[in-house]
Order: C-alpha cells, then structure tokens, then sequence
C-alpha cells in the first residue's frame, strides 16, 4: 500500500496504464499547458495538476493540448474510440458538458446500440465537478444526474485514491463510454491505495459505515459529509449504514436493498438539486422495490431548486451540510 | 458618444478616420480606462486577504479595448462579456461600487453577491452579461442584434472574445449567422496572445490573425493596436458607423495584452523571462495616452495626475463600502430562480 492523494492516485494511474497500453490518448485543455508561449510546452499538467509529465513521457500524438473546443474535443474521442483507441478527454470544469453534450449523448452513449452491437466506444471523459470553491453558477455544477440518465454511459465517482485509482483502471481497461467525475475538492483527499495492478468493478457500493439503525447513501463530497454526520449520530448512540455509490450507473441495487431491510430507514445525500435527482430516483427504487421495509418515509437531502450561487455564505446554504444529514437522520428516526 | 466628429472615412485618401476629441472626452477615455487600472490592481491585492472567493481575471493591460469601444457605445447599445468582464462592464457604465460589492460577494452587489466577478451584469446600462462559459456570449450578441435591428434604433449588438473564445464553435456559428442575416452584430477579438496557459501561436490556426477568419466568413474586420487608445477608438469608430449604417456585422482584432495571471493565483510559468515588464513596459495603454495628448499639449501632466488621484480615492471608497456591506441572506439563497413559478 502506498500514501497518496486522489490527485497523486490518478496522475499515476495515468502514467502506468498508458505504459502498459498503447492505444490509450489524452485530450484537453491545457493537458500539456505552454504549447506556443515563450515558456514553451512545460507539461503544467492541467490546471487542476492531473497529467504532468504524461506529455514529456508519450509525446504530442497521444497527449494533445486542445484549443477551447469541448465539442471537437469529446467528438474526437468518440472518433478516435471508433477508430480503436481509447481516449481520455479532459473537461476542465464539468459544466462544459452543455458545450459538448450532443458529442456524449446523442453519440458516444448511443453509437453500439444504434450500430446493432457492432462496436465499441471505449472513450473516458474526466469532469471535474462540485461546488466548494465559490466557482458559482457556471463552474460548480455536479451533472452526474443528468449522464446517469442517459442509457448507453457509466458514471463513476472515486472518493477515495483507491477507488480513483480502482476506478480509472476499470474505465480505461472497459469497452464502453466511462464519465468520470473528478471533485474538484477532494484531490487532497489522501489514502491507501494497492500497489501494481488494482481495479474496483463497476456497480459495487462501497460500505463505509455499519451502524444498522439507518441507511445513508451517498457519493462523491456528500459521502465524507455523511461520515462527519455519522461521527456525530454516533456520539448519541446511533448507528449509520454508510454506502459511497463509487457508480452510478451501474448503481449497487443490491447492497442499497440490503441495507435498507435491515434498518427500514433511508436517507440519500445529493450535491444536486433534488428534481429528477440522483436522490429521487433512489427514494423511487426503493419505494418500489422495499416498501414493506420501510418504516418511514425516505429523505433526500439536496441542494435547493436553484443554480449555484456565488458568496461564499450562499454557496454554504446551498450545499448539503453534514448538520442537513444529522438532522435527516434524526427526522427518519423520529418517524413513527 | 456626443460631440465627437470625424471625416467621412471613406473620403480618407488612407482610408482611415481621422477622430478628434475635446477636453473633456479626453480626461473622460483617460479616467475610465484608469478606473479600470486601478479596479484590478487594487482586487490584485485584496485577493491576497483571502477575502474575495472564487475566480477572478483580471482585465488590467486591456483597458484601451473596452474604453476605446464603449465609449462610442450609447446605453442603448448591447454588450456581451466574457469572463474577464470587469474592463467591459466599467466602460459601459456599470455601477463601481456596486461591482465591487458583487466581488466581494455582498447583499449590495451588482447582482446580489450570486453572481461575483465572473458572471456581472447590468442590463440598465446595455451590459448584458459576463460569461463563465468560453464562447458563451457572441451568438447573444447576434440575438440582440436581431432585436436591435427590428427596434429600427441603429442599435447593435456587441460581443467581446478572446483569442481563446474565437476557437470555440458558438463563435463561429455566430459569425456565420450574423452574415447569413445581415444582423448589426460586432465581433470584438481581444487578442491578449493566451487562453489560460496556452498561447494563441499554437490554438489559433492557420495565419494566426483572427480578423481573417471573420472575413473568411464574409465580414469586413478591422485589425488595430488595442493597447493604444486612439488607434482602437479610430478603427472602431470605422467599423461603428459601417454597422449603423445597415451593411450587416463586422469584426475587429486588438492586439493586447494582459498583466496578471490567467486567473490570480496562476503561476504563470508560460511567460517568457521579463515578458511583463517589457510589456508593462511598451505597451501600456495609460503611458501611452499620457504621452500622446501631453506630447501634443492636450492635457498636462497635472491633469492627468489629478485624475489619478481621484480615481485611487473612488476605488479606495469602493472598497471601504463592499467590505461594510452586508452578506447576502442565505434565506434568499433560492430567489430569483424565475420571474414566476405555477
Ligand atoms: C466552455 C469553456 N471552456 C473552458 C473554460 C475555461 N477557461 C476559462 S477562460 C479560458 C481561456 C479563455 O481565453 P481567451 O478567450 O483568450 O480569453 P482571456 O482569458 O485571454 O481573456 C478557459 C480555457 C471555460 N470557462 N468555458
Ligand atoms: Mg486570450
């Protein structure tokens, strides 16, 4: 087991699985950084620090500083997919997606369907998301929801250097078109991660907590909010079922299920706000599929039916809190 | 603006206008593009406080663009902004105190500290917004042309790009557009030679000259020195009186250049060594201004330090009422999502 970072955790896995394979490309903005400035092409490595040194080891016709073109740039990955590469195309702010959407859904996601099961889209999009930083309206968004929805992709969000590394090795080694979402305040996050080869599978929650009085579910930031809700519940004697999603499509049905029969009381956490969420459709899976288990009404906790402000102190009430989670909690439990 | 004349520039044995300007429009370009200076110096260093969250991209080097074509605009005229919206919003006339407020993330703010530094906005005063997104804003800019055009007011629609922003598709299909249609729609490419850390020698192909792409779509495009006032205002006001005149969109490419980082905060590591002092030095639209009308006995020294003086108190107090100012009430936190919800 090493020490790292989830940044550290994907720059290396990076490194390592376009060593082992060839066909593996990178795309974005300012990927490299420096292409034509006096400064020259310096490998900066992306502004959030996510590929240095990929260019100085793999050249320009597999890492490709891109000019500001987020529709040209996940069109050519879904083009360089068809052709039997595998890209990783990079939005540097996952809200681009509006720019490049067409590129994702209506053509990578659709392409094996439509072409009868004839061929493979074995593209990586990496989108950094969340809200934290006061990026506001346009640069904060968590658009997971939304790709989750759309048949044809998977969703994957590390929380943890393991998983970034577990999940990423999975993307890159899968056929199909992986989005995956990098929170642009968690690369600090640091862990153990397994050394050599190391993949996580898709659609294998993560149990973070065992508590058995409730069940949270969560991804991405809401997960190490969960936790700090948890520490506090448990102070109380209360005991949390921590599930991290890692996938949301797939999603862990199962273990979602699981925990649910056993504690009768859910809570889903979601950096989104809450109309046709990752939380609602959660809440309905498990209406559906657990009602005689529940003993009281599902919460969501989610970020209200509005953008994203800018103030910091907005963006806060914005944003679920791990205080929103505790007191879900306690609302659950209270249900009689 | 009033007062300015100029020749016919078609009678111009160069082709080019000759502007003349009194007094008065001078100290004014000289104050606006000052305030604009001190503005981003100024948030230059209250950044370092750790006060002001979020992005923020400094429009300082740029000054004479958006002076040298704002203040040929009437408030009716539309802009659309870009990230590095601070320079265009001063010189169309938004309110300083209260975009500095919006900066600070307060209640008083331009647009209630929900926006901040890159997405302010003041539709009062024909600011039709800064854009987060590159590329966001020039089909807008064909939009209000559109509108302009039926309003039969000789209005246009203005949109502002970067040498970044002119790789984007929105921007081209919004050239293609504006010529298809005829709109009264102006392409502004500031060419400050970066898109974050890459320069415009690599992203923007071909010849590298931005201009010939808008004429590549069939628009006339202007080319001019925007770190100097005067050439950026003598070109444009070519360009200007062409859209009014009906004869569908234009385009016009400043080569600029911009004094801090991307963003504050960026290390800057593609600059070449000396680079900002040689640029500060050379081609800083403020010296440059001072020279020519104190070279040429328009104004003194003295007036331009008193304007100086003044400004520096402006933004001083600017500062002093964002920092007083209140936040904003998270109550409100999910207001203003529509105009009416049933
Ligand atoms: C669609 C989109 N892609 C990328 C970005 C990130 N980004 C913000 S500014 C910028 C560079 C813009 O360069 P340019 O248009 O030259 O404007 P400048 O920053 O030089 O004023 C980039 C890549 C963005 N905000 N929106
Ligand atoms: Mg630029």
């Amino acid at each position: 087991m090493a020490i790292m970072n989830i940044r550290e955790a994907i720059v290396s896995t990076l490194h390592a699985e376009m060593e082992r394979d060839s066909d593996i490309i990178l795309l974005g903005e300012d990927v490299v950084g420096g292409n034509g400035t006096a400064g020259g092409p310096e490998a900066i490595g992306g502004i959030w620090g996510t590929s240095p040194g990929l260019w100085e080891k793999f050249g320009p016709e597999r890492v490709i500083d891109t000019p500001i073109s987020e529709s040209a740039i996940i069109g050519a990955a879904a083009g360089a997919a068809l052709a039997g590469k595998r890209p990783v195309a990079e939005l540097m702010f996952a809200d681009f997606v509006g720019v490049s959407l067409d590129q994702i859904w209506n053509q990578m996601a659709k392409f094996r369907y439509m072409f009868g099961g004839k061929t493979r889209c074995p593209a990586v999009v990496r989108l950094v998301y969340g809200a934290g930083m006061s990026t506001a309206a346009q640069h904060s968004q968590s658009v997971y929801a939304m790709l989750t929805a759309m048949p044809g992709l998977k969703v994957v969000l590390p929380t943890t250097p393991a998983d970034a590394k577990g999940l990423l090795t999975e993307a890159l080694r899968g056929d199909d078109p992986v989005m995956y979402f990098e929170h642009k305040t968690l690369y600090g996050v640091k862990g153990e991660v397994p050394e050599g080869e190391y993949r996580q599978r898709f659609g294998e929650a993560r149990v973070v907590r065992e508590g058995g009085d409730v069940t949270v579910i969560a991804c991405g930031r809401m997960v190490n909010f969960s936790e700090k809700a948890a520490d506090k519940l448990a102070a109380d004697g209360i005991g949390m079922d921590l599930l991290d999603l890692r996938t949301t499509s797939p999603l862990d049905e199962d273990a979602i299920l699981e925990s649910v029969e056993q504690t009768g009381r859910l809570v889903v956490v979601d950096e989104t706000p809450p109309r046709c969420s990752l939380a609602a459709d959660i809440c309905a899976m498990v209406a559906q599929r657990a009602f005689t288990s529940l003993k009281a009404p599902p919460q969501m906790v989610t970020a209200p039916h509005s953008p994203i402000p800018f103030a910091r102190n907005l963006e806060r009430a914005w944003v679920p809190s791990p205080q929103k989670v505790e007191e879900a909690v306690r609302r659950v439990l209270a249900f009689r | 603006m009033s007062g300015v004349v100029w020749d016919n520039w078609q009678k111009n044995t160069d082709g080019r206008a000759t502007v003349q300007f009194n007094r008065d429009e001078l100290l004014g370009a000289y104050r606006r593009m000052k305030v604009i200076r001190e503005f981003e110096e100024r948030l230059h260093e209250e950044i370092k406080t750790g006060e002001i969250a979020g992005f923020t991209h400094l429009y300082a080097g740029q000054e004479a663009v958006a002076v040298g074509i704002c203040d040929q605009l009437t408030v009716e005229d539309m802009i659309v902004s870009t990230h590095r919206g601070h320079g265009h919003c001063i010189a169309k006339g938004c309110d300083v105190k209260g975009m500095m407020k919006e900066i600070f993330g307060r209640a008083g703010g331009l647009c209630k500290g929900r926006g901040g530094s890159m997405h302010i906005a003041d539709l009062d005063v024909g600011m039709l917004g800064a854009n987060g997104i590159v590329g966001g804003g020039a089909p807008q800019a064909v939009g209000a042309a559109i509108a302009a055009r039926i309003d039969g007011k000789g209005r246009v629609g203005i949109a502002f790009s970067g040498d970044g922003a002119c790789n984007q598709g929105t921007t081209f299909e919004a050239m293609n557009l504006a010529v298809v249609i005829k709109a009264p729609a102006i392409f502004v490419f500031e060419n400050n030679h970066y898109s974050e850390h890459t320069g415009d020698a690599y992203a923007v192909g071909t010849s590298k000259d931005i201009a010939s792409r808008a004429e590549g779509f069939g628009m006339k495009a202007w080319r001019a020195n925007g770190c100097d006032f005067f050439e950026t205002y003598t070109a444009f006001s070519e360009l200007l009186e062409y859209v009014r005149a009906g004869n569908g969109p234009a385009a016009i490419e400043l080569d600029t250049e911009r004094y801090y980082g991307h963003f504050e905060g960026d290390p800057q590591r593609y600059r070449g060594k000396g680079e900002i002092d040689r640029i500060r030095a050379e081609r800083d639209c403020l010296k440059a201004f001072r020279a020519k009308v104190v070279g040429a006995a328009l104004l003194t020294d003295d007036d331009l330090d008193k304007v100086d003086a003044e400004v520096i108190a402006q933004i001083e107090e600017a500062v002093v009422e964002a920092r007083a100012d209140e936040l904003p009430d998270p109550a409100t936190v999910a207001d203003d999502v529509y105009v009416e919800y049933y």
